[in-house]
């Protein structure tokens, strides 16, 4: 086995749970931020021999992984691995010029942004703390770090939204001239309490945000993107010196590679098994103290399963998808089909959803999947 | 038995006006059955049967009464088994006809006292229920008197619940009802009025026998079948089977076939000795043809061979129900049924749900249609996805509706037989205040919903009956529906051109909302022919729930999209289109988008 390259480390605490997050996150608690990390680099340790060679990328994600205190941050990444991609999920408001140069100097080369908007109205509705405002002036202290890779999230589809609230929105962010932006649809998840403040309010809008996902793609790839994932877009090659600026360490997720996660609720997939560390802090922490393993959920990845999620998620990319390999998991006459109905198109070596068919994304993989 | 000690009658009346409590009475007077044993012997026979696992039904009891031989012979309750009933009728020679005394005679009875009067039958008409505080036994009884054509005074008085003049009655059964007739020394005779099917034992004959003498193990022959076979055992019931050697003109009883198909020995039909038998068989009899057909298909496509096992069985004890395999591109497989009308689908339905356990998909019922094809040949048509798409002629079944109403309701009958193309035939006062419509409809006017509008225009006051009347030409078309170009077979109706336009938009309409958005435009047309008469489209969805996929939680991920995927196969796929089951009754549901 060759060694995993990607890992992945979460940090749950937020200064406060905002209304439509279903994440695992902790909130405050900044007596428990050391012992956290204590833990975590336990679990690295216990974890290490999976680890063999240079990895290719790290992700901090959340939570707020820059809400974590400042010394405790630091220690976790002065002890991580080296890796070609390191990315950091930061609020915009947590964003500030000590907080820049302690990621420029544990090597962090990547931050994403949870901007989600510009207008201030629809940040209140999402119970975010920072404002537009916030979001330009951590883009500006990014960058003054030296910072050449940010991700802004956006979210589209918030209650009482109107089509030129959307415009408006990625026309700023646009200025901003984020490397990347990932733009998600709002989800109302049902149970939370967001959905059960702003349900109604969503049904009502949602023949008039039926072609929001539309939009956001034409707008950026108008202003020269690449939309080359369901929701995540870079800046193309021809405008970023050649680089390649898409998120290397989502692409390992949607290419079927191994990757190990640490930490509350983290998963890994790794040797056809996938585990899920349990969301609970307190025992997590415990069980490492004792030099144990955490409590975790753990999932047998049959050969048939991993060949249909490769399936699920290679075609979220605008790259084809190479059918060697795939065969059974794809149905024949559905493929037929959606080719009939342009939303699908394929050679004899690879696959790939037409334009509109991305749009309809989950969808048409459900049919095309046996 | 002598002849002039026997008396074989039927009880005859309109639902619920006390024809088994009547008959129930009648065998604990005559001892036939003890009071105690009354509930699970008689009244529950059915569960009864189920629990010994046989069927044989209490078709014909026989009961003592004064010295006299009295055959109390079973009718089916209903307009679908006319036929049936003549058949019994015909092996009486009197009629109890029951009359509610605070509902007055109804559809039924009407229907249930021409027969007996077809017939030949001496009636002895009774009103029931006359210890009721609602009961009115001098009007029911000078309405019932007028209808058969008695006095008053003749008509007896009954509460078949409290036992108060039964025992009149059943000397007038005696006194009024003449002994059978027929020749003990002629050549043997009997007709077959009722069949049933046991497990162990084969098809069972109840039989009434007309001429000659019947003796267990004689070799048999129906006349009309040309079936032969071994009478194993002959008998009467009592309520109990009893054998004995000899049933002699007159008599009436069971004949053990040992056949196994009761499609071998059919009601109407005349039972005779192999050796020296009769030449010419009683008249009347008639192949009866199922007239309502629908589609049965597994809601669980898994569950078809049930189905098929179910309706075998049920064939057994049912010689009228029909069944051939049919392929729906839309349904899947299943079978195309005939049945002798609405009531009788009913009854096969329910069986089938409540004995086999099944989950049914019952498309719209239609009629039979005789079509001359463009060759010059009639052909009989049980589906409208049959129906040839050019031919000369089409033909119909019509019914004579009998509809008795308040008087206050006779605009509103009169209105909905108007929309479904109904003849007005005749009208009379049967009192002050009810009044009898007599129309002539085409049976597929009837079949979709006709009963439950009746009922809702008169508030639940009119009582319906009809019988059928023949084929008659019809300007009939049939309207298909496609989805997204696509025909979807069973959908398809057929129905009077005038009404075309009306009944293709409603179910367009009705679909519209029925087929849920797809990933592209979907248009819904009705069409006769080439002609698209309404046009309805679903529009496209622009866009997937997108769950967000960059956590490495992608058992999450997956298991929606696996949810998606189960949600679609309960679906039927129509071309490219997925339409959920409920779309396929929307036929059943456009009775309300017309006038």
């Amino acid at each position: 086995m060759s060694g995993v390259r990607h890992l992945y480390v979460h940090l749950p605490f937020c200064a406060h749970r905002c209304g439509y997050c279903d994440f695992v996150t902790v909130v405050g608690r900044h007596g428990e931020h050391d012992a956290y990390v204590d833990a975590l680099l336990l679990e690295l340790g216990l974890e290490a021999p999976l680890l063999e060679g240079e990895l290719e990328t790290i992700f901090l994600g959340g939570g707020t992984p820059t809400f974590t205190e400042p010394g405790a941050l630091e220690r976790l990444l002065a002890a991580l691995p080296a890796a070609r991609e390191v990315t950091v999920e930061a609020n915009p408001e947590t964003v500030t010029r000590e907080l820049a140069a302690l990621l420029s100097r544990n090597r962090v080369n990547r931050v994403s942004l949870g901007a989600q908007s510009f207008n201030t109205a629809l940040l209140d509705v999402l119970e975010r703390r920072a404002n537009g405002d916030d979001v330009r002036r951590a883009v500006y202290v990014l960058r003054d770090a030296g910072f050449d890779n940010i991700n802004l999230d956006l979210v589209y589809g918030i209650p009482g939204q109107g089509t030129a609230d959307l415009e408006r929105d990625l026309a700023d962010a646009l200025t901003l001239e984020p490397e990347h932006l990932s733009c998600y649809e709002l989800e109302a998840k049902p149970g939370t309490r967001f959905t059960h403040a702003h349900g109604a309010e969503l049904e009502r809008q949602a023949d008039a945000m039926e072609d929001y996902f539309e939009r956001v793609v034409d707008q950026l790839t108008a202003a020269g993107y690449r939309w080359y994932e369901t929701a995540n877009f870079c800046r193309a090659p021809d405008e970023a010196d050649g680089r390649d600026l898409r998120a290397h360490h989502n692409l390992a997720y949607w290419t079927g590679r191994e990757y190990l996660g640490l930490g509350i609720g983290a998963v890994s997939t790794v040797g056809g098994r996938r585990w899920r560390n349990a969301p609970r802090l307190p025992a997590y922490v415990a069980a490492l103290r004792e030099g144990i393993a955490p409590a975790r959920t753990i999932e047998t990845i049959d050969e048939g399963t991993r060949v249909r999620e490769q399936v699920m998620l290679g075609l979220r990319l605008d790259q084809p998808l190479v059918l060697a390999g795939l065969e059974g998991a794809l149905d024949d006459a559905a493929l037929h089909r959606l080719t009939g109905l342009g939303l699908v198109r394929h050679d004899e070596r690879t696959i790939a959803l037409t334009r509109r068919g991305r749009f309809l994304g989950g969808g048409v993989t459900a049919d095309l999947l046996t | 038995m002598d002849q002039s000690r026997i008396r074989n009658f039927s009880i005859i009346a309109h639902i619920d006006h006390g024809k088994s409590t009547l008959a129930d009475r009648i065998l604990e007077l005559t001892n036939a059955v003890s009071k105690r044993d009354m509930r699970e012997q008689v009244l529950d026979s059915m569960d009864l049967e189920r629990e010994r696992g046989i069927t044989i039904k209490a078709q014909a009891v026989r009961v003592t009464w004064k010295g006299y031989e009295l055959n109390l012979i079973d009718t089916p309750g209903h307009v679908d088994f006319t036929y049936e009933v003549s058949r019994s009728l015909q092996a009486c020679e009197g009629a109890v006809l029951v009359v509610d005394a605070a509902q007055g005679t109804e559809a039924q009875t009407l229907a249930n006292a021409y027969l007996a009067i077809e017939n030949n039958l001496e009636i002895v008409p009774v009103v029931n229920k006359i210890d009721l505080p609602q009961a009115d036994p001098d009007g029911a009884a000078r309405e019932v008197a007028e209808l058969i054509g008695d006095t008053p005074e003749r008509v007896l008085r009954i509460s078949a619940k409290t036992g108060q003049g039964v025992e009149e009655l059943m000397d007038a059964v005696v006194d009024r009802i003449p002994p059978p007739g027929g020749d003990p020394d002629a050549p043997a005779r009997a007709l077959i009025f009722d069949s049933s099917y046991d497990q162990y034992r084969g098809v069972v004959a109840f039989v009434r026998v007309i001429d000659g003498v019947f003796r267990p193990r004689e070799r048999l022959r129906a006349m009309a079948m040309g079936t032969r076979f071994e009478a194993q055992e002959i008998g009467f019931m009592s309520p109990a089977m009893r054998p004995v050697d000899a049933l002699t003109a007159g008599e009436v009883g069971y004949v053990i076939t040992g056949l196994k198909d009761v499609s071998e020995l059919r009601v109407g039909d005349t039972l005779t000795t192999e050796a020296r038998g009769a030449a010419e068989p009683l008249p009347g009899y008639k192949d009866v043809k199922p007239m309502v057909f629908a589609g049965l298909f597994p809601t669980d496509s898994d569950q078809y061979p049930e189905l098929r096992d179910a309706l075998e069985r049920l064939k057994l004890n049912d010689a009228a129900l029909f069944y051939e395999p049919e392929t729906s591109q839309a349904l899947g497989f299943g079978f195309r049924s005939g049945f002798l009308g609405l009531l009788h689908m009913e009854i096969v339905r329910e069986r089938l749900e409540r004995e086999f356990d099944l989950d049914l998909l019952v498309t719209a019922p239609n009629v039979a249609y005789r079509v001359l094809e463009r060759n010059g040949e009639w052909r009989e048509v049980h589906s409208p996805a049959d129906m040839p798409d050019e031919f000369d002629e089409v033909e119909e079944p019509y019914v004579r509706a009998s509809i008795i109403v308040p008087k206050e309701y006779v605009g509103q009958v009169m209105e909905l037989n108007n929309d479904r193309r109904g003849k007005f035939d005749h009208m009379e006062y049967l009192s002050p205040e009810r009044v009898h419509l007599t129309y002539e409809l085409p049976l597929g006017e009837i079949v979709l919903d006709y009963y439950d509008q009746l009922k809702s225009r008169t508030r639940g006051y009119a009582s319906f009956d009809y019988d059928y009347v023949g084929f008659r030409p019809g300007t009939l078309v049939r309207v298909d529906v496609l989805v997204a170009g696509e025909p979807v077979d069973a959908l398809s109706l057929i129905i009077h051109r005038e009404f075309a336009y009306d009944r293709g938009r409603a179910l367009v309409e009705r679909l519209k909302k029925e087929i849920p958005r797809q990933m592209f435009d979907v248009a819904i047309q009705a069409a006769i022919g080439a002609r698209v008469i309404a046009r309805e489209t679903v529009k496209a969805r622009r866009k997937d729930v997108l769950a967000k996929c960059y956590g490495g939680d992608i058992t999450r991920k997956r298991k929606l999209l696996e949810n998606q995927k189960k949600g679609k196969k309960r679906m039927k796929q129509v071309g490219a289109v997925e339409v959920p089951q409920e779309a396929f009754l929307a036929v059943l549901n456009i009775g309300d988008g017309k006038k």
